[in-house]
């Protein structure tokens, strides 16, 4: 009997240690490079300590962070710089620009990774730029105020969200022209779309909801709601949004609620709201899903999520006012 | 008198105690009742009140009711200590405390069987309230509740032994309601169990003072760290040497005559 206890007890035991090797050996290679609104740097985060490892000095008030197809390179939206700057990831120097028109404040890759497109807040236009002759292809009279930005999983369509025009504009990446718009809730900031390319989730900031819109009708199919205990309503702005890889889970950053929200898509309903720092921004997963970080501006952090458990693990001090981030896998 | 005699009386004091706890239902019910509110009706108003800052041993932001809960369990050990230490002061005039003064092993033996009974309760209590807890989503990775048994039980030896102690020598707390003004609440109030320090050091000065010295703050810390897989050495080199000081007081004290003065 007490054997037997025993070996359970090692079994357990030892799979659980293989967990920690193999979750260590799936974390280790992996940095996150988070935005500094107001430091104007970027905080990277070793994903297998949790530890701010360095910080890479950049233009004014970066925000949007995307990395090019290799992972060499990063693209950083300096909004007060009026610029995109190229980051070396290799030697952490800024090696060029991309001239992105005033204000870019988010920024999205064509999946062919030629084409870099940007939204010009003050100038309601989405810039679309050549990355190889760091050149502006084309520019897309879109809403006022446009924010976030998706492009398909085809390249086929690009699509800007105007915060203050409250819709969802669809953009033909052949002809680079405005095909149609969607009206969504007040204020909508970031859109993901499903990887069939079929569903676009869009988040309303002012409007509290998440919109879930059918790529072919361009309609809303089901608007979620969000409600938490002793947090006024106001207070709930859903910004960042991300979907998992097996589509089951939508995560939200709610704003200034503190809190992230998950959606069941099975369901079709908010599952739970995880408590992170104030006012959670911008979302990203590591390269397995295992982790999901937020930034969260007011509390100078990012939380950082484990996903198979649905539990906020640990929050990491950044600089100020962390904004946007991205995760690199360091060898593949 | 050999090893075996002390084995048998240290096992039925703590049989007999232990039954008697499972036979009174209500006792239960009402040690469980007092941290539940705590825990469901008054937490439930501070929820945002403290995701503003990562403390120790908290990795990242948490919600009021999971500050709390260590704090909640301490109660539960204070109440139970003091409650148990009491009614052996009542019992030695009469029936079983009687009896078993009358037993050939020495006494302070017999009392600090009696104390670690008492600890076993808090134990249990603490479990049960720790269980419930779960229903408010206050959650404990199971590791957690592993390393909490040892602190609970330092806790409770310290706890159950003070209240023996107090009631040995001060005669005017014979009974509950003066215990709870002078013991109990002014123990759990000015104490990390309710905000965390630095927060009293923003409200005022002298009071963060108090709740730093206060023996309770460390009882707090110390299962608060121990949840989370975490020992607290500073709080563990007061609280065990304090420990021994207060149990070795207490049963030196203890008299096996009335009125509680020897």
């Amino acid at each position: 009997m007490i054997n037997k206890i025993s070996h359970t007890i090692t079994t357990k035991l030892s799979g659980c240690l293989a967990l920690a090797l193999l979750s260590f050996a799936a974390h280790s290679a992996e940095l996150a490079y988070v935005t500094n609104e107001k430091d104007n740097n970027i905080s990277v985060i070793d994903l297998a300590s949790l530890d701010v490892v360095k910080e890479i000095p950049v233009g004014l008030r970066p925000r949007g962070i995307i990395f090019n197809k290799e992972q060499t390179l990063a693209y950083i939206c300096a909004s007060d710089s009026d610029t995109v700057q190229i980051l070396d990831l290799a030697t952490d120097q800024v090696i060029g620009e991309l001239p992105s028109g005033a204000d870019p404040e988010t920024i999205a890759l064509h999946p062919h990774g030629k084409i870099i497109y940007t939204a010009n807040e003050d100038d309601a236009l989405m810039t679309i730029i050549d990355i190889e002759s760091r050149s502006v292809i084309g520019q897309v009279d879109v809403g006022v105020e446009p924010e976030g930005l998706a492009v398909s999983p085809d390249g086929s369509l690009a699509i800007v969200t105007s915060e203050t025009t409250n819709m969802v504009h669809w953009i033909e990446t052949k002809t680079n022209t405005n095909i149609a718009n969607t009206l969504v809730d007040s204020r909508p900031r970031a859109a993901e779309f499903t990887k069939d390319g079929s569903q676009l989730w869009v988040s309303s900031e002012i409007g509290g909801t998440v919109s879930l819109i059918d790529v072919a009708s361009k309609k809303i199919i089901k608007k979620f709601n969000f409600a938490l205990n002793g947090i006024h309503k106001d207070r709930i702005q859903p910004v960042g949004i991300k979907l998992t890889a097996n589509e089951r889970f939508v995560y939200v950053a709610l704003g200034p609620a503190n809190h992230v929200a998950i959606i069941d898509t099975k369901s079709q309903e908010v599952t739970k709201y995880l408590l992170v720092g104030r006012r959670v921004w911008q979302l990203a997963f590591n390269h397995d899903q295992s982790l999901l970080l937020t930034t969260n501006g007011v509390s100078g952090d990012v939380s950082v999520i484990d996903t198979a458990k649905q539990k906020v693990i640990r929050s990491v001090k950044v600089g100020r006012y962390p904004w946007g981030v991205a995760i690199r896998q360091l060898s593949k | 008198m050999n090893l075996s005699h002390y084995y048998v009386a240290f096992l039925g004091i703590v049989s007999r105690e232990l039954h008697r706890f499972f036979q009174q239902r209500t006792r239960l019910l009402s040690a469980l009742i007092r941290p539940l509110l705590w825990l469901v009706v008054f937490a439930a108003g501070f929820r945002a009140a403290l995701g503003v800052s990562i403390m120790e041993p908290y990795g990242t932001y948490i919600t009021y009711q999971t500050y709390i809960t260590p704090g909640l369990c301490c109660m539960i050990i204070l109440f139970n200590g003091m409650q148990s230490s009491l009614s052996m002061v009542y019992d030695r005039e009469m029936g079983s405390m009687k009896v078993l003064l009358m037993s050939p092993l020495p006494r302070p033996f017999l009392l600090f069987c009696k104390v670690f009974a008492t600890a076993l309760l808090s134990l249990i209590q603490v479990y049960i309230f720790l269980a419930l807890a779960q229903l408010v989503d206050v959650e404990i990775d199971f590791m957690g509740y592993i390393t909490a048994i040892p602190a609970v039980f330092l806790i409770a030896l310290f706890l159950g032994a003070l209240g023996l102690m107090l009631s040995n020598l001060i005669k005017q707390l014979e009974n509950f309601a003066g215990v709870m003004n002078f013991v109990i609440f002014p123990m759990f109030f000015l104490s990390s169990a309710l905000y965390p320090l630095w927060k009293m050091k923003e409200a005022s000065l002298w009071l963060y003072w108090i709740c730093h010295y206060n023996p309770f703050s460390y009882c707090v810390e110390l299962l608060r760290f121990a949840l989370y897989e975490q020992a607290n050495t500073d709080t563990l080199m007061v609280l065990i040497p304090i420990t021994c000081v207060v149990v070795v007081l207490a049963l030196a004290s203890f008299s096996p005559k009335s009125g509680g003065r020897r």
